[in-house]
């Protein structure tokens, strides 16, 4: 079992050098113009990353605030009828594209850091909400009734038995969506919101390459270590009793 | 209602920019079909290909598309193809594989062995199998995979609008540096409108795919 | 002591009560069996003792108190409470799975741990190995044993039960049934148990309740069941073969033969064969000093042998101890070439013997449908 997993696990380091020597190979001959650029302006660079880690850290600090607590309302009984409404209405917001939705929020709400923070929460809500309404129906019934049957108050089913069981798949929500808005971010830059955006789009109009890898790279690199930090997170604190494929 | 109003002095301009934005999205999309199909075929005989395959296409997946393009411009531009229709494909190419390759995979591998145990029992070759048992049962999970591949690339062909692609991101983009609010609406809208008939129509076929039998 | 008056239960939308005036009292210390086709109402019965299903009229009363003045979360910590499905909390270890109520109830950490292994000791789980298991590493029998144990874990008086051994095949529920009736007569708890296994329920059961369509069709012993059915629905619930039945309710020290004729594995072989021919005995069990069972001889092993009966002695394998069922006893005997089996106690000490004859008398008398009389069935001492 541990064998395989370590397999597993040294396939996957072994793809991403991989992956990661294929890119810097090819970045190289038109990137002399990149690390230059990163050499001259690593205040910069760094200055958007920070901005860039904020608009995506706030805005999904609050999309989880309101999506996890959303997702534990709609399961509960009395609201259980308006679940299905309610999730396919957030569906049919989240085939929007983010673009427009940025740019909606943007004619609504002005320019800076707010309506590039609006539009974050609202595109991440779903994955939240939905993970969260997933897993907390998915817990067996058998479960809450052998929890109800020991005597256990409705907090005490929620916090020790359904939370713990649905951890797992509210957790790939919170990832899902966290990694959306670290693409998402990169969009605010139009909106006046700052962030890695700023050196693409600016990279793209100049027709610099530099400042376009000095945006893109930082960026890719942020989602994919989010996605591999998150899979880390799950790992710790999801309940080693629970499998999941 | 400045929206509707731009709507009736620019509808020409804007049908042309839909109809680009629907022309992209159909080329790439057919081009992944084209490459997700077969490759999910294919790694379904090979564990490890299966692993690596899937592992970097999440990988792609995970890459917030304008850091794609900001990627990619540099080299395609090496050959001749930096800005305009060409770099916009390739990146909708490349991120509606996962979807359809991922859905591939999954959807033949959960035909039930059974099944496929007995199409060999009645004498039908690997290829029979293939073509006559399993895809026919995994049609409309494939076409699920097809779906949300469209869905994803109107929403990122809109932003390809900044290289030059055209399509409706177009107005987005001129309004926000005009400052033209029911241009950007206007954009944002008829992208946003676009994006969810398409699901919906998509759905409804997804449905009539599954095939008769296995419908509940 | 529970006692039930009148209990009803109507589900909202329905118009047929799921429990139709039931009354009925479980002394303290005894198994009640809830027995009926699915359905029944049975397991709507027991829910509402717990409050888990609202009561539409009647009275519950817990040792002469009604659990509706009861506080609900309360009532429940109280009375444990134990699933078909099991529903062991997959998160947790096997430590925490037990420890769930005593923690609810702030037991501290040092009675919890006692606690724990002293269950798991009861059921033989060894608790270094088992204690941090989680419940998708434990088979099945061991997942239903902790899913009682959890039941049990703050020592209630009262125990709802519904199909504990539901979910396991029936060889491990036959262990786990034994293992159980153990425990029970060391603690004597109050239990409520719900089954629609017939067999289950005579084996079980102190007092069974059979229930139809809702309503209490007869409450009363396993025997007053099997021998005196109130009426056609009862005779066909329990089955023609009741009389077989029977050997579920009889224990083998009630129909055994004591002092059953034996030699000893020290005597000559030449004089036993003797004896043996001289008394027309084909096999001759064998003990040692002490009582213990060696074996057994026959005539072919002794002819021609010199020296003592315990070198050709031929082990005996099968056998029952004097509180197992007949039926038991009757499947182990039709396993075993003499058609005979040794009642032995813990220390392999013999108690007495069965052999197929004693069966048949057993279920013949039984059969008497006149009211045969249940007891002892001692018919001396020799056996050929």
């Amino acid at each position: 079992m541990s064998e395989k997993a370590e397999a597993s696990t040294a396939e996957r380091v072994w793809l991403s050098l991989g992956f990661l020597a294929a890119f810097a190979a090819g970045a190289y001959a038109e990137s002399l113009g990149f690390f230059a650029f990163a050499k001259n302006n690593p205040g910069d660079i760094w200055y958007l990353f920070k901005e860039h880690c904020y608009l995506v850290g706030v805005s999904s600090g609050i999309a989880i605030c309101i999506g996890v607590p959303t997702g534990i309302f709609l399961t509960r009984g009395y609201m259980r009828r308006y679940r299905d409404v309610i999730l396919n209405l957030l569906g049919v917001l989240q085939t929007v594209p983010s673009l427009a939705v940025v740019a909606i929020a943007m004619t609504y709400v002005g320019i800076g850091k707010t309506p590039a923070i609006v539009a974050l929460v609202v595109y991440g809500l779903l994955p939240i909400i939905r993970n969260s309404v997933a897993g907390l129906a998915g817990v067996d019934p058998v479960l809450l009734d052998a929890g109800r049957g020991m005597g256990m108050t409705p907090a005490q089913l929620l916090f020790r038995i359904e939370i713990p069981n649905a951890l797992y798949i509210i957790l790939t929500g919170i990832r899902t969506s966290t990694v959306i808005n670290v693409g998402t971010a990169a969009l605010s830059f139009l909106v006046g919101g700052g962030g890695l955006g700023d050196l693409i789009f600016t990279g793209i109009a100049l027709v610099d390459p530099a400042y376009m890898l000095a945006g893109a790279v930082p960026t890719a690199g942020l989602a994919i270590f989010i996605n591999w930090a998150f899979g880390q997170v799950e790992k710790l604190i999801v309940s080693p009793g629970l499998t999941y494929d | 209602m400045e929206v509707y109003q731009f709507f009736i002095d620019n509808w020409q301009h804007a049908l042309a920019l839909a109809w680009q934005h629907v022309y992209i999205v159909t080329i790439a999309v057919v081009i992944a079909i084209g490459t997700g199909v077969p490759i999910g075929i294919w790694i379904t005989f090979n564990k490890r290909a299966a692993n690596i395959v899937l592992y970097l296409a999440g990988i792609i997946m995970t890459i917030p598309s304008i850091a794609l393009f900001g990627i990619m411009i540099p080299f395609l531009s090496v050959f001749g193809y930096g800005i305009g229709t060409v770099p916009a494909v390739v990146a909708l190419v490349l991120y509606s594989q996962l979807p359809i390759i991922r859905n591939t995979y999954a959807a033949i591998k959960n035909v039930d062995p059974n099944i496929i145990d007995a199409g060999r029992g009645m004498g039908m070759t690997g290829f029979q199998v293939l073509f006559k048992v399993q895809l026919p049962l995994a049609l409309s999970i494939i076409f699920a995979g097809v779906r949300v591949a469209v869905v994803m690339s109107i929403g990122i062909a809109a932003i390809a609008a900044y290289i030059g692609a055209g399509g409706l991101g177009h107005y987005i983009f001129m309004g926000i540096s005009q400052s033209h609010d029911s241009m950007i609406k206007a954009g944002a809208v008829i992208v946003a409108l676009m994006a969810i008939a398409v699901d919906y129509t998509f759905g409804m076929i997804e449905n009539r795919l599954v095939s008769k039998g296995l419908q509940s | 002591m529970i006692e039930l008056e009148r209990v009803t239960k109507i589900f909202p939308g329905s118009e047929i009560p799921a429990v139709d005036s039931v009354s009925l009292t479980v002394p303290n210390g005894e198994i009640c069996i809830l027995i009926g086709s699915s359905g029944c109402g049975k397991t709507t019965l027991m829910r509402m003792m717990n409050r888990l299903e609202p009561i539409t009229s009647g009275t519950i009363k817990i040792d002469g108190e009604n659990i509706l003045q009861k506080d609900v979360i309360d009532l429940r910590r109280h009375v444990g409470y134990a699933i078909q499905q099991i529903g062991l909390f997959p998160h947790m270890t096997v430590y925490e799975n037990i420890a769930t109520v005593p923690k609810l109830l702030g037991w501290d950490k040092k009675r919890i741990d006692e606690r724990v292994d002293e269950l798991l000791e009861l059921v033989k789980m060894p608790a270094e190995t088992f204690r941090g298991r989680y419940p998708r590493e434990l088979s099945g029998g061991q997942a239903q044993r902790i899913g009682v144990l959890r039941s049990m874990a703050t020592d209630p008086p009262l125990m709802l039960m519904d199909e504990p051994f539901g979910a396991i095949d029936p060889i491990n529920r036959e262990t786990l049934q034994d293992e159980f009736l153990k425990i029970q007569a060391k603690l004597k708890k109050t239990i409520v148990f719900v089954t629609h296994d017939i067999h289950e329920a005579i084996k079980m059961g102190d007092k069974v309740a059979l229930l139809d369509a809702g309503r209490l069709i007869q409450y009363g012993t396993p025997e007053e069941l099997l021998t005196y059915p109130k009426n056609q629905f009862v005779k066909d619930f329990v089955g023609a073969d009741r009389s077989l039945k029977r050997l579920d309710l009889l224990k083998v020290k009630d129909a055994m033969l004591t002092d059953p004729v034996h030699c000893h594995a020290d005597q000559s072989s030449e004089k036993v064969l003797e004896q043996m021919l001289s008394d027309g005995l084909n096999y001759l069990l064998v003990l040692d000093e002490e009582d213990r069972i060696k074996g057994y001889v026959n005539v072919d092993m002794l002819r021609g042998h010199k020296g003592v009966v315990g070198d050709v002695v031929h082990p005996m394998t099968i056998t029952v101890g004097p509180d197992q069922n007949l039926k038991d006893a009757l499947s182990k005997m039709l396993s075993f070439d003499l058609g005979i089996v040794v009642a032995v106690d813990d220390d392999e000490k013999v108690q007495g013997i069965l052999n197929t004859r004693t069966m048949v008398s057993v279920v013949g008398e039984t059969y008497d449908e006149r009211g045969g009389h249940w007891g002892k069935i001692t018919t001396g001492g020799k056996i050929i």
